[in-house]
């Protein structure tokens, strides 16, 4: 029996419609496609009555099948394919041919838009027709979720979900949860106390009894889908025992070593070989660096292990391997800070006086190592005037081209400080002042009130090469001030270099670990960036923080909380349906070579030795194929992918180049055609 | 090793300190420099201001006579590697311009092939070809306590940024920390020195003079190394006059690069053209490194 194909053309506003001919399409493909019944376009196809219009006409016109010509499935095939289902049609008889970021965005060559438009739909007409009605598969959930980063992000996501009675495993690679938050001292606009409003959440991350809390573990290895993931966690050895440790900081107290503090404390100030980065650290027990112990470098001193009142330090302690099946995964990895190196005219690492601000929220808090005086790197002299340039990094085409969104917040607030604390002048050198939140703006009026002086301009460089007596011993700001239209050079003291966040050195690894992409930059991508900002391409993968983008508290915290809430909805459910687009190995075909087994990237195949052949563990297949295309004697097939439809697929596409795959698509020869085909 | 070699005007007469050393210090690492036959000026910096197609053909002329079996070609000085690497750069980016320059080739039935011949500085050789084992495997007076502020001027690192970091370069920084010399910070290492100024307006070009002198003074240098002959001739040649100017007392050899590597290198003086710098070197030399002074001078 022939099938009844309808046929849907996308204006998407002017986004396609501006450059396709899509009347013309539909046209086209109504009188001329074989199997088209039905073919119309649509202003907007995917908003409800356009839905409602597919619908309809599924039952009045006993359609079989139905293509929509629209924009990327990732978009919009969920949409349709819930339009069919609702009108009692399998939903995987359907099937998207993407005319808006295949064609209509990336010319503006009209003709050859809507020529292009026609192919798309015959192949996607040729291969509809071949479909399978399919059923989604059924997963449980596993109720534990894996939050990857312990900064605010992940702790506000994991506290979400433990306080909503769920299990959850926080992962942190360094000894102690709290991110880049735990390192700063005010938060702007109020100026809260960073370690005030933070140190609570922490503890309570630390004590919840559905936290499973691993810090100074990293994440290794992610296998499964949404649902019930596998995950392979490494353990570092802290060499001192969690169970026998009481956190009473004897051993680091004894320990005779100095180390320059690099992570915590921004370079600024020093620790110990065996060390708790900070008072207020959760959880309270002490990390071995091997790399500067006297006892690991010279095989000399143990002195900790002597003083250790509980026997706690354990020097043959090893990394271990930590196995847990999780239902969804959130990473909230966050940023780390641009490396001022690169910008050598800003002079930093080269000119003593010149600070990251990682460095300056150090310098700032109280609990630093300067004790939140505000001096010079001699550690005694407070600066007489302080320069802060911002975008270091940031809108910058030799680095990076986006805005970090926080430093210009971050800035003012170091002005703040800067003249709450000393009796320093403060500039600021900024291109475009951003302050567009919730009090943002007004905090920036209240530092024009306060005297911080503002000169827009991008810096040149910062240099001690002097040229007056009054630039004699100061660094040098050159800056064009682009509001006077001059050139000016303004001595200082201390600068204070605003570089932007970027994303983690290993962030790309993480992405190709759990399944996902990123962005350029090496952001994570999120599933839309308006409407599905948390969610990932990969179901069950959540983003949260500044691992998607630069961002601030406020806005860390939120898709912190989001993400946790679109867990607990999959978690609620309890069983989640998966994509049947799985491959299946015919058993009569099989002759258990077993080349399948090892080139599967998801361990999805299994090997019977009974009946000496494989098959397909399909709630652990993604259906990427690859044993499909390896298998010699083409025994394995893919759902939704089968060797017809995608061979009807390209005849479609390729409709004028034979007078065999024209009559294919059209059922007709061409001179019988009703309209005349085009030949580009 | 074998190059193409363009070594222009100066360093007919102005930097014959510059060719002697080149040649000397090239000859001990190995490196053939093959003469571009029938070379002429590189038009300077003026030219193209003033025509830009002849300036264009005066420059693609000596691409074009680079020995087809030869691929790199280097330039010593800073304004002729500029002006050379520019004309190949604006033929190999914009064929229709690269047609035009051709034509006015054929007169002279010469061709250029736009991207054919890689045009670099010696001191890009010297640093990445050569390479820091090359450099320290032949130091024998290492020039411990010589400090040294390693100048680069504008057109080598700028407008390309293939050569060195544009705005604080470090090629020289290294190589004379290969031959131990004491480099010291010198903040103004990629400023101008003026170029011609000096000709068109006195009071602006010894202000840039005095600028890297004062730096260098600053930050306690014994001599500034240059590698391009119009950078050389300004700070030593005009260095009186600035002292005259502002009243300063400025003492400062200005050495070429090569000069100082040579000396490392333990060879003798006269092969480094030593001696035709205007400001004395020599008792400075004397002074901090009087053993590779010595050995020099002997032979």
């Amino acid at each position: 029996m022939a099938e009844r194909i309808g046929v849907y053309v996308c204006h998407c506003g002017s986004n396609i419609a501006g450059i396709i001919d899509v009347e013309e399409v539909a046209r086209w493909a109504g009188g001329n496609l074989q199997d088209v019944v039905v073919a119309k376009d649509y202003k907007f196809m995917c908003s409800s009555s356009g839905q409602q219009m597919i619908e309809e006409d599924i039952k009045n016109h006993q359609l079989t099948r139905v293509v929509v010509a629209a924009c990327s499935p990732q978009l919009h095939e969920r949409t349709f394919r819930r339009a069919c289902k609702n009108a009692g049609l399998n939903p995987y008889l359907f099937q998207m041919a993407n005319i808006r970021e295949h064609i209509s965005w990336v010319t503006t060559d009209k003709k050859a838009a809507t020529e292009k438009a026609k192919s798309l739909v015959a192949a996607a007409v040729r291969r509809v027709r071949l479909h399978r009605p399919l059923e989604p598969l059924p997963v449980e959930v596993n109720p534990r979720t894996l939050v990857v980063g312990g900064g605010i992000a992940g702790i506000q996501a994991a506290l979400e979900l433990a306080d909503a009675g769920y299990p959850v495993i926080l992962l942190e690679r360094e000894p102690s949860i709290g991110g880049h938050m735990a390192q700063f001292d005010k938060t702007f606009p109020t100026l809260d106390c960073s370690a005030c409003i933070l140190t609570p959440r922490m503890s309570e991350a630390g004590q919840h009894p559905n936290i499973t809390l691993l810090t100074y573990s990293e994440l290794e290895e992610v296998s499964g889908s949404v649902g019930h993931f596998k995950v392979k966690i490494r353990k570092r050895a802290r060499y001192v025992r969690e169970d026998r440790c009481t956190g009473c900081g004897i051993c680091v107290e004894k320990c005779p070593t100095k180390v320059r503090d690099d992570v915590f404390e921004a370079g600024l100030g020093v620790r110990k070989s065996i060390y708790i980065p900070f008072a207020q650290a959760v959880p309270r027990i002490p990390v071995l660096d091997t790399e500067h112990c006297i006892y690991f470098t010279r095989g000399k001193c143990q002195i900790c292990g002597k003083f250790c009142p509980t026997d706690a330090i354990d020097y043959d302690q090893k990394d271990q391997i930590l196995e847990y099946e999780v239902g969804n995964i959130i990473l909230a990895t966050g940023w780390k800070m641009f490396d001022c190196t690169r910008i050598p005219q800003y002079g930093y690492g080269r000119l003593p006086n010149v600070f990251t601000a990682m460095e300056f929220e150090r310098m700032c808090n109280a609990a630093g190592p300067t004790g939140g005086k505000i001096v010079l790197r001699d550690g005694k002299t407070e600066p007489r005037r302080v320069a802060i340039i911002h975008c270091v990094g940031s809108r910058d085409v030799n680095y990076n081209e986006y805005c970090s969104g926080i430093c210009c917040m971050a800035a003012l607030k170091y002005g703040h400080l800067v003249l709450e604390k000393t009796n320093a002048e403060v500039y600021s050198f900024y291109i475009d002042m951003r302050t567009n939140q919730k009090g943002y703006e007004e905090f920036y009026q209240r530092l024009l009130e306060e005297g911080m002086k503002f000169i827009r301009g991008k810096v040149a460089e910062v240099t001690n090469a002097d040229r007056s007596e009054e630039e004699k011993g100061r660094l040098v700001v050159q800056v064009e001030d682009t509001l006077t239209g001059r050139q000016r050079r303004i001595p200082v003291d201390m600068v204070i270099l605003m570089g932007a966040l970027e994303p983690q050195e290993d962030a790309m690894d993480l992405a190709r670990k759990v399944g996902i992409s990123c962005s350029s930059a090496g952001w994570f991508t999120e599933r839309h960036p308006k409407l599905d900002p948390v969610a990932t391409m990969t179901d069950g993968v959540f983003v949260a923080g500044c691992c998607q983008g630069p961002k601030d508290i406020p806005a860390s915290v939120a898709q912190g909380a989001a993400a946790a809430a679109r867990v607990a909805g999959l978690i609620s459910r309890r069983t989640v349906w998966i994509e049947p687009v799985v491959a299946s190995i015919d058993e009569s075909k099989c002759s258990g070579c077993r080349i399948c087994n090892n080139l599967c990237p998801f361990n999805a195949i299994e090997y019977d030795e009974q009946e000496g052949v494989s098959r397909v563990i399909t709630a652990l297949c993604k259906g990427c194929g690859t044993c499909i295309a390896a298998c010699p004697a083409k025994a394995i097939a893919g759902n939704h992918f089968a060797d017809d439809q995608i061979l009807a697929e390209l005849e479609g596409a390729l409709w004028d180049a034979s007078p065999e795959a024209l009559l294919a698509t059209f059922g007709k020869k061409e001179e019988q055609l009703e309209l005349k085909v085009l030949n580009v | 090793m074998k190059y193409a070699f363009y070594p222009g005007c100066s360093l007919e007469c102005s930097s014959a300190a510059y060719a002697q050393s080149i040649a000397a210090v090239c000859r001990l690492l190995g490196i053939e420099l093959a003469e571009v036959e029938d070379w002429n000026c590189c038009g300077a910096t003026e030219y193209h201001s003033l025509h830009r197609l002849t300036a264009a053909a005066v420059i693609a002329r000596n691409l074009a006579l680079v020995d087809g079996s030869l691929t790199e070609l280097v330039a010593p000085c800073a304004a002729c590697f500029l002006n050379l690497k520019k004309v190949d750069h604006q033929m190999s980016e914009d064929p229709a311009w690269a047609s035009k320059v051709n034509a006015a080739l054929a007169a002279g039935g010469l061709m250029y092939e736009p991207g054919r011949v890689k045009v670099r500085h010696l001191v890009e050789v010297l640093h990445s070809d050569v390479g820091e084992e090359g450099i320290r495997r032949r130091v024998k007076q290492p020039l411990r306590g010589l400090k040294v502020a390693p100048y680069y001027g504008c057109q080598i690192v700028r407008p390309y940024k293939d050569v060195d970091n544009t705005e604080y370069p470090m090629k020289l920084d290294e190589l004379m920390s290969w031959v131990e010399a004491e480099v010291v910070p010198y903040p103004t290492k990629a400023a101008c020195c003026g170029g011609h100024m000096t000709q068109i307006s006195e009071a602006q070009a010894y202000e840039l003079l005095r600028r890297l002198l004062q730096s260098a003074e600053d930050a306690g240098a014994d001599v500034i190394l240059t590698m391009c002959p119009m950078c050389q001739l300004n700070l030593d040649a005009y260095q009186s006059g600035v002292n005259s100017y502002f009243g300063t007392k400025f003492r400062i050899p200005i050495l070429f690069f090569t000069q100082v590597l040579g000396l490392a290198f333990g060879l003798p003086l006269k092969q480094l053209g030593f001696g035709k710098e205007i400001v004395a070197a020599i008792p400075i030399l004397k002074q901090k490194v009087p053993a590779a002074l010595a050995a020099a001078s002997a032979g």
